[in-house]
């Protein structure tokens, strides 16, 4: 049995601000573990890299981000909660969506505009939910999410002590994620001065993917170490964004301390291989080379398999065999989505408000309008 | 305490739910002070018991009995745990505990954001946004989180708990940042609704149809009316609909429309109407402006032929607009006159010019006679 269990050694330290934890300079996984992450980052990537292609394509349209070299990211976070625990999310919400219980088909159906996508077709691209997984959404407008998971946090921490719990939790914790192009956003501190004074059981999750657009850290932010944004208020911890391990044993130490009514800021360390978005080729603001050298030295996926290979837990072609088998996972997955049908045109004044009057939609021709 | 709270959020926003609710709470809840008739949605004021008061103590009752039947709806903004600064919230720290009404760092978008996070859950709460002056930190949070959360998710998720309170208008000496009618911004926004009382028994009802409604609602308060403003208010729990205006005076010859303090002055005018001119006006309050009573209006419109309309906030882009708009789209062959808007200027809110700049009865009794003298 031993071998079905290892220890790995991490390459980047947790690092703390104000608080101390766990040094985490190793971590244990089973291969069944490590297996079921390289196949759910695989998934990720081959979803995203199958929207780029439908995007060149034109049939998914507006705008869409996406999330491939950042699989880490969602895969550790995934390990450390529950889903008790929310989730709200930036607009590169694909994987989100993935690793709260979704389907592949769901979400690409909703990039295609389709009834059987995860919003009925009604958000695209940054707008993915799951109630029943508490997963809060992804938001379209840069930061604005912050100050909405303090208020879920609160409604958390608020029910829990009503119905009996005590006031030091535990608590279900929210994670409110926003990126390094956000971080400097004046709503991001409101919300976490209010966590803090009313010991809200919520994470500032910094994804920092080193660019906001194409304005690099080091140019957007005069202090580009978030994790210590709190400052002498709220603790911080920064983890390497690119080893699942270290996001996990991050994520477990940040979940211990923050559900407990104390909110802490979280930055994970991490990398977009993509542009910000479709019309962003990603190479005007940064080398090739740079890309190059993070797919071939940091990768993700590159790391978990390694460490498979390294355990003997499967081989390299054995990998590659699984990995070609999600392929065609997802591609069939795809197929799925593009044969959906379209929303009916009386969707157009559905969920505005509750209870909704009927309204005039004018077809192509007036034999083909109707009320909604 | 624990089936209190479930029936209270199982009943959700639901009308007959509520009203389970409502009786779950009465016959679990040994502590509620007093027997409270509810009666739910009414067309006119109620009959029975009632208690003269003012604006701010009609907002007050309202907030208590919607606290009182819905043991997660919370209060908050600044300075609202000792009692708000134009005293909205009295005593309803001491009744319903710190937990429930609590004071807010100075930071509107935050809190707005906050706000919709907590009606996200299913809860309701009342967000106090100190002048609606303030309101504009938190724009981007009320118009694109809380108009959308529930279109853009394809009706998984709503915010329709939250409510935010905000007194607005004209005080005399308010200056720039003290003084604003911001409800046209918002008027512009599908998902939300509007509304903005004249009186204190209107203001109750009409905030307890906000604070129950399944919509995020915005409800600006008069500040000039917080005191002014006095009549009967009935001690029941009642709500008034959202979306239907009210003929506040009827008359044949001109019809007058305005919501929030203008109503006052439209009634003035068409007192001076009819003295001086002989002219009988008939007064519409509108009382929410998202959703609009077009009906009502145009009822009246295609009754009188004349039509002036008053609010505070500058002319161009204004509510008066649409109104109009509408108007003529609906009572066009009926028009005997254009269609008169008695407005603020298109200036910032002035503070040494404020008399000047608002409307008030000599301005629509003016508009009055060039409607019915064109």
């Amino acid at each position: 049995m031993s071998s079905e269990s290892a220890e790995f050694e991490l390459a980047v330290p947790l690092e703390y601000h104000n608080v101390e934890g766990p040094a985490a300079t190793s971590a244990t996984a089973t291969k069944e573990e490590l297996l079921d992450v390289h196949a759910m980052m695989h998934r990720i990537r081959r979803m995203e890299i199958s929207c780029d292609n439908e995007y060149k394509d034109k049939n998914i349209r507006g705008f869409c981000h996406l999330y491939d070299g950042q699989e880490a990211v969602a895969m550790g976070m995934r390990a450390a909660m529950t889903s008790r625990d929310n989730i709200i999310g930036t607009y590169r919400c694909h994987a989100l969506q993935l690793m709260r219980g979704d389907t592949v088909s769901r979400i690409v159906g909703e990039l295609f505009g389709r009834a059987g996508g995860s919003s009925a077709g009604k958000g695209g691209s940054m707008h993915f939910y799951s109630k029943q997984n508490r997963f809060w959404g992804g938001a379209g407008i840069v930061g604005a999410q912050v100050p909405v998971g303090a208020g879920i946090a609160f409604a958390d921490r608020f029910n829990a002590i009503a119905e009996g719990a005590s006031r030091d939790g535990p608590f279900p914790i929210t994670v409110a994620m926003f990126g390094d192009g956000a971080a400097n956003q004046g709503q991001i501190w409101e919300a976490a001065n209010m966590s803090k004074l009313w010991h809200l059981p919520c994470i500032f999750f910094c994804e920092n993917n080193q660019y906001g657009m194409g304005t690099s850290v080091e140019r957007h932010s005069s202090n580009p170490r978030y994790f210590t944004q709190g400052g002498e208020a709220i603790p911080g911890i920064r983890i390497n964004g690119m080893d699942y391990l270290s996001v996990r044993e991050g994520m477990k130490w940040a979940k211990s301390y923050v559900e407990r009514g104390q909110p802490l800021f979280v930055e994970v360390v991490t990398y977009r291989y993509h542009g910000h978005s479709m019309s962003d080729p990603g190479i005007t603001y940064r080398g090739k080379d740079e890309v190059k050298q993070m797919r071939e030295t940091k990768d993700c996926i590159k790391l978990v398999s390694k460490r498979i290979v390294d355990s003997g837990w499967a081989s390299e072609k054995e990998l590659k065999d699984r990995e070609k088998a999600i392929k065609a996972e997802v591609a069939k997955e795809v197929e799925l989505a593009r044969a959906m049908p379209l929303p009916d045109a009386e969707e157009l004044y559905t969920h505005v408000l509750h209870n909704e009057t009927p309204k005039f939609i004018r077809g192509i021709d007036i034999g083909s309008s109707r009320v909604a | 305490m624990a089936l209190r709270r479930a029936l209270a959020r199982v009943s959700g926003a639901q009308s007959s739910g509520r009203a389970l609710a409502a009786a779950g709470a009465r016959a679990l809840s040994s502590e509620a002070a007093v027997e409270v008739p509810r009666l739910g949605q009414v067309d006119a004021i109620p009959s029975g018991p009632a208690t003269r008061m003012n604006l701010f103590t009609a907002i007050n009752q309202g907030m208590r009995a919607a606290m009182q039947t819905d043991d997660d709806c919370i209060l908050f903004g600044e300075d609202v745990a000792f009692g708000g600064v134009f005293r909205c919230s009295m005593g309803l720290r001491e009744e319903f505990g710190g937990e429930r009404v609590f004071n807010t760092p100075l930071c509107e978008q935050g809190i707005a954001g906050f706000a919709i996070g907590y009606a996200a859950t299913g809860r309701s709460c009342i967000a106090e946004l100190q002048f609606a002056d303030y309101i504009f930190p938190a724009f981007d949070q009320i118009v694109n989180e809380a108009a959308k959360f529930r279109y853009r998710s394809g009706g998984q998720f709503d915010c329709g708990g939250v409510t935010f309170r905000s007194p607005c208008g004209a005080v005399g000496h308010g200056g720039l940042y003290h003084s604003q009618s911001p409800e046209a911004y918002f008027a512009h926004t599908p998902g939300l609704k509007v509304v903005m009382p004249r009186s204190p028994a209107q203001a109750k009802g009409l905030l307890l149809s906000c604070i129950r409604d399944p919509n995020p609602c915005l409800f600006f308060e008069p500040k000039a009316l917080y005191r002014a403003s006095v009549e009967d208010v009935p001690d029941a729990d009642y709500e008034i609909p959202i979306g239907k205006a009210e003929v506040v005076t009827a008359g044949d010859d001109v019809t007058l429309v305005a919501w929030g303090a203008q109503v006052h002055v439209m009634e003035k005018a068409a007192a001076m109407a009819r003295d001086k001119l002989g002219v009988s006006c008939e007064v519409i309050d509108l009382r929410s402006i998202l959703p609009w009573d077009a009906e009502t209006v145009a009822a009246s419109v295609n009754k009188t032929g004349r039509v002036v309309i008053a609010h505070e906030a500058p002319k161009t882009g204004g509510f008066a607009a649409e109104v109009a708009s509408e108007i003529q789209e609906r009572c066009f062959l009926r028009l005997e006159a254009p269609i008169q808007r008695v407005t603020g200027y298109d200036t910032p809110f002035p503070l040494a010019f404020e008399r000047h700049y608002v409307p008030d009865a000599l301005k629509v009794f003016e508009a009055v006679k060039a409607a019915t003298s064109f």
